[in-house]
Order: structure tokens, then C-alpha cells, then sequence
């Protein structure tokens, strides 16, 4: 399936802006006092996020996990609520509530980002209830990492979106990682993706790398959804090129092997193709990276300016 | 005495009662290996030196983890199992909760089960709620379970040794904040009994009864108020259950006032329990009603801003203080 010159620009589109706003973060995160909290970044991951984003419509919904910048802004959340809310502002999306760990986007349908791993997958199924018992032709995705398809919550969620067959899509990052433990040492299955034949459901690997592919097998598994055929388990193997938080030394992991893998970097895999088809001319990728830097810019000065929440609001917002 | 932080502390007990017993084991997710490459932190270094067969890394499993040390405290050994954060407690807690506190009682009292569940607690690091959410009332609230949380390193230290010689599960919270916190740690060895509270400072005009990271606030609050006349004993709980009334009683006998003050949220926390055990064993002693300070009812938000209106500090303290010493009928 050959996929639109149109397609192809959002998905480099989303990667190009999420690599620049989490390459900024890791310069922000560095200055003590700036932004508070943990600093999780998918820098390196941003096929998984940007490809399944693009093969969804508006009323569709994600569910996200702690490694989430990428998923939100592929799914076209504002950069300047977003940082603002990663700076703890209170022009954040959540009011500096949530902070970049729990990023709450309910306006472009990503109404959950839990650090609670696996936490996400049984809300997922949850939501896809809604949709399938409404009758919607949309679809639930949720994201979450290998290291999540040990808890218990993996295993309940794909039998019950299984036994219902809700349209749901379990979309596993699988960056080789989870913490300091690497694949192997926690999980014994080649592919995770092998768990969905326990659940009967198909299970598909892809090049998580690999936007284009990861598009094509999300517009596949999300088609079978809509026609009430049921939850996919999609496995996107890619590599964690950070550490699991910025402030993480990576001690466990090869230099070597970070440094295969960042030569294995999902943007210019894609425009490097859409080059060479003629699909993009390197002035138009040049303006994509200017304006990128632009709105990210704008977006940390946005949330410079921004003031903090005023400490009362902290009793605000519990209950309805 | 040596100065350590917490985590050092712990990693000390850990070592000290690996050493001395060969049924002892530890196992969470990253007590081996542990993307903090840092000899702050809890089970540092312990993989080096008691190899992989005892210091076993977990998959990110918390049920499976909790019920790895059920099962194998039944058999005789002494596991130490970590839980990364508290509010990850809660997917443990079907293992703690209805299997580790009650299979004695449903065995009638033939089996045992002596483990430990280190819980790493607190708030202070603008990580908000679903890492931040302090459990010991929950923990508390099972019959069965033993609660320790202590404040300084040198109990901590001395009451993990006692939890895991102890043959009944003992639920140990650790608030991360201490970890960077240095205090006194004694170098011979040494056990701190589970169910012993300690006055960390004697007064004689009201006593504050805290735990965990929340002694320091009141220790600062009480050398505040002590420019002022005003004389305050704190009182250390260490131990939640089971709860010393002893020394609890003692102190409020003598001072007549009661102040308690826990970083966790308000209703159903620690403090309504131990208001209760006063109001039904001294309250003919209190000279004025008792006050409460601790965190409000809401999650911990992750914005400084918020976070700090969330946390117990001096100035609430030191007016709840002054509002039992004013007290007039
Ligand atoms: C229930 C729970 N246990 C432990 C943690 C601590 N923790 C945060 S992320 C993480 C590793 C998760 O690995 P994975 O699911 O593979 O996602 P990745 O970080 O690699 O994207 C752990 C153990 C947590 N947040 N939630």
C-alpha cells in the first residue's frame, strides 16, 4: 500500500516536533530548578507514537504512559499547554496537577497518561467499551512499554478486550528496556507480541522504526477493530536511546548498542525516503525543522512567562 | 557513629542480616541492578556482593512479587521485597493484604509468614500523585501486618534488622526524601524493637506525636516554639502497629495537650487513630482538644507551587501548637 505524499509529511511532521521539543527538554532539564519532577523521554521512539497517531481519526482515543510527549503531540496536542504543563505552570493543560508524568489531553481525545505501568491497558479496554456500546466507529489505542506486559494488567485486559471483542488496539513500545533491566531479563517470549495468541487475538511485530510501517499495521488492526473483529496486539520493537529518565547515567547499556541504534533513527529513515520519491524537496525538510524550532521556542517561552499556580488551587479540581 | 542517609542505613541492615542469615533474600524491580547508580540509594552494591541467586531482579510485577514473598515465607525463608514507589502498594496489596496478613489467622496459627515490604514513600520530589502517596493507614488497617516508619537512620537501620527477624509480615516504609538526609548511625550492631515509640525531645507543655520525615518538621517547629517558652515533647512513633500506647499515654499524661502531625492526607490517616486511642485512655489528662496537622484531602499535585501547599510544614505546625497552648474553655 503506498501511502499519500500528505500522510507521510504529518507523520515526519510529528517526529520532527517531538524530537525537537524532547531534545530541548534535555537541555531544559539540566538547568537545577527549571522543571520539576522525573524527565521521560521517547527521543529515538517517535515512529511508534507518530505512526500510529496518523492512521487515527479524531474520534479516536489514546491512552498514554509515562514515555507520552510523543504520543500527545502526534495526536496534536499544543505544544505550549504541554510544556507549560511539563513546567508545572498554571497554563498548563492540567493546571501543573499532572506535570510531564500524568499529561491529561481530553480535548484531542487522550484523556489518560498514567505512570502507573499498565495502568493504562485496562482503561483502554474500558474506553473502548464505551465506544463499541455507543456504537461508535472509533477505536481505542493504548500505549505502553515491554516492561508493562508483565503486570497483571496486560494479561486481564487482552482477555476481557478479547472476550467482548472491543475495538481496541494494545500498541506495545517495546524500546528493549524496561528501567535497567533489558528485554531479556524480564521476559522470556521472543516477541510480546506472541502473548496475543493466548488472548486469540492476531499479534504483529513491526519495525518500530519504521513510521511507514507502523502506520500500515495500525490502519490494518484499527480496520479490523471498526468491524467489530476485535483488539490487536501490535509490538513495535524499537530501542530507548535515553536513559529511562534523563537523569538515568544508562551504566547498563552498551555504548555500542545505543549507537547501532541511533543510526537506525526514524526521521531520516522517513524523509530519506520521501527524498528520494520526491516526496519532500530538502528545503521543504529544512523549513519543517525551522518551524519546528520555532514553535518549541515559543512553547518553553510561553511557559517561562507563564506564572505558577497559586498554592490554593491545590484544593481545587478533586471532586466534580 | 557514623553519618549515613537512610537508604544507606537500610542497605547496611540489608547487608548485616544477609550475612548472619542465609534465608535471607531480596527481590524487587531494580534491587539489583538499578538505573540509580548510587550508593545513596537502598540495595546499592548488594548485588556485587551477595551474587544473583539472593538479590534477585524482578519484572515490573508488583502482585507477583508480593506473593513471591508469601510463598516463600511459608517455606522458612525471609524475604526483603521492595516496592518502587507507594502508590504501587496498591497492586501488591491483594499478596500483603489478603494473603501475607491473614493466612496465619486462617491456618490457625500453624504457618507464618516472615517477610518484609520495604515501601519507598513520601512526597517532596514534584513527581505528583501517582508516585507520591503516603499508604500507612491502608497498611495499617489490616490486621495481621506489622507497620514501621521511621525518621532517622539509625532507627531505620535498627528496626529493619528487628523486621526481619521478626516471624510475622512487617510493612517497612521508607520516605525517599531522608534517603539524602544524613544522620548518626552507631557502628557496633544493634536492633531497635518493632512497637517501641521514642521521645526525640522532652517538654513539658505539649506533646507532637509523628513518623517518618515529618519528626524533622516537628523537631524545627519545637526549637521555634522553644524561644517562645513554649515547651514541646516529640514524640517518635517508629512503629504504627503495633501502636505503643505506652509512651503515647505517658507523654500526653504529662503535657496535656496533643498535637499529631503526618504527611499523609486527613481523613482516615494515622492521626484519627491515635486521637481516638487518647480520647478513650486520657482524656481526662487533656487540658485542651487535640489538633491534627497533616496533608490535605487531595492527591499530591506535581507542581511545586501546589506541592508545598500540600505539605505539613513549621508554620502549620507551630500554629496548631499554639492554638491547643492558647486553648481556653
Ligand atoms: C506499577 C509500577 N511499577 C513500577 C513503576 C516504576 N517504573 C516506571 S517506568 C518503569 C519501567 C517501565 O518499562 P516499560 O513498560 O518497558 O516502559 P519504558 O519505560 O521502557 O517506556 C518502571 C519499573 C511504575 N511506574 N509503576
Amino acid at each position: 500500500m503506498t501511502i499519500s505524499v500528505e500522510k507521510q509529511k504529518e507523520m515526519l511532521w510529528t517526529m520532527i516536533l517531538s524530537r525537537k521539543f524532547e531534545e530541548t527538554l534535555t537541555e531544559l532539564c539540566r538547568v537545577q530548578g527549571k522543571i520539576p519532577g522525573m524527565m521521560i523521554l521517547s527521543t529515538g521512539q517517535e515512529a511508534v507514537g507518530s505512526g500510529v497517531c496518523a492512521a487515527l481519526v479524531p474520534e479516536d482515543v489514546i491512552i498514554s504512559n509515562h514515555r507520552s510527549h510523543n504520543h500527545l503531540l502526534a495526536r496534536g496536542a499544543d505544544p505550549n499547554a504541554l510544556m507549560a504543563e511539563i513546567f508545572c505552570k498554571k497554563t498548563g493543560y492540567n493546571k501543573g496537577k499532572s506535570g510531564t508524568l500524568h499529561l491529561a489531553v481530553p480535548e484531542v481525545n487522550a484523556p489518560c497518561t498514567t505512570t502507573v505501568v499498565g495502568g493504562g491497558l485496562p482503561i483502554a479496554v474500558g474506553r473502548a467499551f464505551a465506544q463499541q456500546y455507543r456504537g461508535e466507529k472509533a477505536v481505542t489505542v493504548c500505549f505502553f512499554g515491554d516492561g508493562a506486559a508483565n503486570e497483571g494488567s496486560f494479561h486481564e485486559a487482552l482477555n476481557l478486550a478479547s472476550l467482548w471483542q472491543l475495538p481496541v488496539l494494545f500498541v506495545c513500545e517495546n524500546n528493549m528496556y524496561a528501567g535497567a533491566q533489558r528485554y531479556e531479563e524480564h521476559t522470556r517470549v521472543e516477541n510480546l507480541a506472541d502473548r496475543g495468541a493466548g488472548y486469540a487475538m492476531p499479534g504483529i511485530v513491526v519495525d518500530g522504526n519504521d513510521a511507514a510501517a507502523v502506520y500500515r499495521a495500525t490502519l490494518d488492526a484499527r480496520q479490523l477493530a471498526i468491524a467489530g473483529k476485535g483488539p490487536t496486539l501490535l509490538e513495535c520493537k524499537t530501542y530507548r536511546c535515553r536513559g529511562h529518565g534523563e537523569q538515568d547515567p544508562q551504566h547498563y547499556q552498551p555504548k555500542a548498542e545505543i549507537a547501532a541504534w541511533q543510526e537506525r533513527c526514524p526521521i531520516p529513515r522517513l524523509s530519506g525516503g520521501m527524498l528520494s520519491s520526491s516526496a519532500i524537496t530538502a528545503a521543504e525538510l529544512a523549513a519543517l525543522e525551522q518551524k519546528a524550532g520555532d514553535i518549541v521556542a515559543a512553547a518553553v517561552r510561553f511557559a517561562e512567562e507563564s506564572p505558577y499556580p497559586d498554592p490554593a488551587e491545590a484544593l481545587e479540581d478533586v471532586y466534580v | 557513629m557514623n553519618e549515613l542517609g537512610m537508604g544507606q542505613a537500610v542497605n547496611q541492615a540489608l547487608r548485616e542480616e544477609m550475612a548472619r542469615d542465609a534465608n535471607v533474600f531480596i527481590a524487587g524491580e531494580g534491587v539489583g541492578v538499578s538505573i540509580h547508580d548510587n550508593p545513596m540509594f537502598p540495595t546499592w552494591g548488594l548485588l556485587e556482593a551477595f551474587g544473583k541467586e539472593r538479590v534477585r531482579d524482578t519484572p515490573v510485577s508488583e502482585a507477583a512479587i508480593a506473593g513471591l514473598a508469601v510463598g516463600a515465607a511459608e517455606a522458612g525463608l525471609r524475604p526483603v521485597v521492595e516496592v518502587m514507589f507507594s502508590p504501587f502498594f496498591t497492586l501488591a496489596s491483594d499478596m500483603i493484604v489478603n494473603h501475607a496478613a491473614k493466612l496465619r489467622y486462617l491456618s490457625g496459627g500453624k504457618s507464618s509468614f516472615p517477610l518484609v515490604v520495604r515501601i519507598k514513600s513520601g512526597s517532596g520530589f514534584g513527581a505528583g500523585c501517582q508516585h507520591s502517596h503516603n499508604l500507612e493507614a491502608w497498611a495499617a488497617h489490616a490486621p495481621g501486618l506489622k507497620v514501621v516508619m521511621p525518621a532517622t537512620p539509625a532507627d531505620a537501620k535498627g528496626l529493619l534488622k528487628s523486621a526481619i527477624r521478626d516471624d510475622n509480615p512487617v510493612i517497612f516504609f521508607e520516605d525517599m526524601m531522608l534517603y539524602f538526609a544524613p544522620g548518626p548511625v552507631p557502628e557496633e550492631e544493634y536492633l531497635v524493637p518493632i512497637g517501641k515509640a521514642d521521645v526525640k525531645r522532652e517538654g513539658k507543655d505539649v506533646t507532637v506525636v509523628t513518623w517518618s520525615r515529618m519528626l524533622w518538621v516537628a523537631m524545627s517547629a519545637a526549637g521555634q516554639l522553644a524561644a517562645d517558652g513554649i515547651d514541646v515533647e516529640v514524640v517518635d512513633l517508629r512503629t504504627l502497629v503495633p501502636l505503643d500506647k505506652e509512651t503515647l499515654l505517658a507523654s500526653v499524661r504529662k503535657t496535656g495537650r496533643l498535637v499529631v502531625l503526618h504527611e499523609a492526607t486527613r481523613t482516615g490517616g494515622f492521626a484519627g487513630e491515635i486521637a481516638a486511642v487518647v480520647m478513650e485512655e486520657a482524656f481526662s489528662s487533656l487540658k485542651a482538644p487535640l489538633r491534627r496537622v497533616t496533608g490535605p484531602d487531595i492527591p499530591v499535585p506535581a507542581s511545586p507551587a501546589l506541592e508545598s501547599a500540600y505539605l505539613p510544614d513549621e508554620a502549620k505546625l507551630t500554629a496548631a501548637i499554639r492554638s491547643v497552648i492558647d486553648h481556653l474553655y
